[in-house]
């Protein structure tokens, strides 16, 4: 006896430990051969646990809320919290008109709008994640008490999230898409090719694609419904790389909605099949950006007669006056300009009867260049007062016979004539 | 009183002190606690969900008890209690299976090493980590024929970064037990 007693001492360990192992895997394979899940163990521990981190998240919301509510925002926050569920409902309601407005029988849809409002939801918040780090599936505050049933579909605004793994009566698990066991079935938005999207491998693939198919990048896929989960024409993600693989086509999508980041979740209570839509997604709209600027070859730095700073204001202003009285700068034998006279002001532009009164900015004619200190005296240049002075032309055009050259500092200065105008150079030959 | 009636006396009070009122709740309300955060504190902390705080439970437990009974029992409770709030896809006793062998080879580990030195503890903690991590993928993969992805190199870091929580628990939990020894 007490040898049987010894042997049974030293093998007590492994003995234990080979039963509860059997004992385990009997548990799990009559799981897995029956297809059903242990209720009872989970509902108790579910039931014990949550609770428990509902009070802690309660706690965490409730205080920062508190603190933000009543020292920072005051009740900025509840409405904040009010418009962003009027906001994610009335986005789902957008993208249901958007989707049937883009199919043929608008009036028929419209009619079924009516009496039937699309996809009926819940709000949910997620209060927690699983135990199982590569396994991807939350809970949510909401059980079988607000009508949840297994098998749900629980999106956001934005695109899909999960479903709805299992329901107890304050809470439910949510399994999401990003799951390795999760497939959904998805429909390119151009060419409606269906194929069933799988995020279990880090990235998210829609496979069962031929290569024949054409799918370009950037394309949407929108759930097509024949997963019977999710209602058809949510939308999905983005192609991030189409590339022929072997057979099948490699297709990598961007998933629109954040699964495991959201907080406030939508569960679809009764779902109803859209339309996939024709044009992009309207919640994607992205500000058109704007046209490059100017380089600096086309204007030379700065845009001609716009005055940038102090100096080429003064610098218009001597200019101005340089004009008026006929002075040039640095041009030889030119009268010194009064610099305190003021500047004649420039004459309204009289506008046709009948012509817009803006006219678009590539209609306008060439502007004019500014003088340049130190360039030619035109002498014979009509005298034209200031503000109806000739339009410049935009080419280049050869010097005119009238240009007096400059010459040089320390030149000899020919004695001027008492009377008549002022002898020019001949001009440069012009320029073809 | 022969040597075999002393001997079962022996070992029924080391069981009633093993299973002490205090200690079961104790071990319950730890149980919970590292339960719980692994189910909430990745809503905080995203990188937590790598955390694996009922692990670490495990192999302390294990480390602590030169009996493996105990340890792989105290196992088998803290995996079914995880494998209970586990996705309703994956049967119960996932988890189960694997922290009972960890607290049965980290109590038999127990018996022939010195783990009272922390060094020790934390490369037995990280050698008992990447098991626990490839034998349920292994599992998966065998049992349920689920292709979940293995990335031993990622593991070895969700590893690392497991030592570095474990090491001040650790000294939390032993503060704990000298306080009630005393």
């Amino acid at each position: 006896m007490d040898a049987i007693f010894n042997r049974y001492r030293s093998y007590r360990s492994l003995i234990v430990l080979v039963v509860v192992i059997v004992v385990q895997v009997l548990y799990l394979a009559y799981q897995v051969r029956t297809g059903r899940d242990e209720r009872l163990i989970r509902v108790w521990a579910v039931s014990a646990v949550t609770p428990m981190a509902g009070i802690v998240e309660a706690t965490r919301h409730n205080t920062i809320g508190f603190l933000k509510d009543y020292f920072l925002l005051l009740d900025v926050r509840e409405q904040n919290r009010q418009l962003k569920r009027d906001n994610d409902q009335l986005r789902l309601e957008n993208v249901f008109y958007r989707n049937q407005l883009t199919t043929a029988e608008h009036a028929q849809t419209l009619t079924k709008f009516q009496t039937k409002s699309p996809s009926k939801t819940v709000a949910a918040r997620v209060i927690g994640d699983s135990t199982v780090s590569t396994a991807k599936a939350v809970f949510v505050d909401r059980g079988s008490t607000s009508g949840i049933e297994k098998g749900m579909a629980v999106v956001t605004p934005d695109g899909i999230v999960g479903k709805v793994a299992a329901v107890y009566p304050l809470v439910s698990q949510v399994l999401l898409v990003t799951d390795s066991t999760f497939k959904v079935g998805v429909e390119s938005q151009k060419g409606h090719v269906h194929g069933s999207l799988n995020c279990g491998l880090g990235h998210c693939v829609v496979e069962q694609i031929q290569n024949e198919e054409d799918i370009a990048n950037g394309e949407w896929f929108f759930t097509s419904g024949e997963d019977r989960i999710f209602p058809k024409g949510f939308p999905v993600g983005t192609v991030v790389s189409a590339q022929p693989g072997n057979g099948m086509k490699d297709v990598r999508l961007n998933l629109s909605g954040a699964p495991g980041g959201t907080e406030e979740v939508l569960v679809v209570l009764e779902g109803v099949h859209q339309a996939i839509p024709t044009n992009a997604v309207p919640e994607e709209k992205i500000a058109k950006p704007l046209p490059a600027p100017p380089s600096d070859k086309d204007n030379g730095g700065a845009l001609p007669g716009t005055v940038q700073t102090e100096a080429d204001k003064l610098k218009q202003k001597y200019q101005q006056l340089g004009k008026a009285q006929e002075h040039v700068y640095g041009a030889m034998y030119s009268n010194m300009p009064n610099f305190n006279a003021k500047p004649a002001p420039k004459p309204p532009v009289a506008a046709e009867p009948g012509a817009p009164a803006k006219t678009p900015p590539n209609t306008n004619p060439p502007p004019k260049p500014a003088p340049v200190l130190g360039a030619p005296v035109n002498k014979t240049a009509p005298n034209t007062p200031p503000g109806n002075t000739p339009k410049a032309p935009a080419v280049k055009q050869p010097r005119p016979p009238s240009v007096k050259p400059v010459l040089p500092l320390g030149s000899p200065r020919p004695k001027p004539p008492m009377e008549g105008p002022v002898s020019t150079a001949p001009s440069a030959p012009p320029q073809q | 009183m022969n040597e075999s009636s002393d001997h079962l006396l022996r070992s029924r009070r080391s069981s009633e002190s093993l299973f002490s009122r205090f200690q079961v709740v104790g071990l319950v309300v730890l149980t919970l606690i590292a339960v719980i955060s692994k189910f909430y504190l990745p809503r905080l902390i995203p990188s937590a969900v790598w955390l694996e705080v009922p692990l670490l439970l495990t192999i302390y437990f294990g480390l602590m008890r030169p009996d493996p009974v105990p340890a792989l029992l105290f196992g088998a409770f803290v995996g079914i209690a995880e494998d209970s709030l586990s996705p309703a896809n994956l049967p119960i006793g996932m988890y189960g299976i694997t922290k009972t062998l960890v607290g049965y080879f980290a109590a038999s580990v127990s018996q022939r090493f010195n783990v009272e030195n922390s060094l020790i503890r934390l490369v037995l903690c990280f050698f008992f980590y990447f098991f626990h991590a490839f034998f349920y993928w292994v599992m998966r993969r065998a049992l349920l024929q689920q292709l979940v992805p293995f990335d031993p190199r990622e593991t070895l870091l969700h590893g690392l970064f497991n030592i570095a929580v474990a090491l001040p628990l650790y000294l939390v939990l032993d503060r704990m037990k000298v306080s009630q020894e005393a």
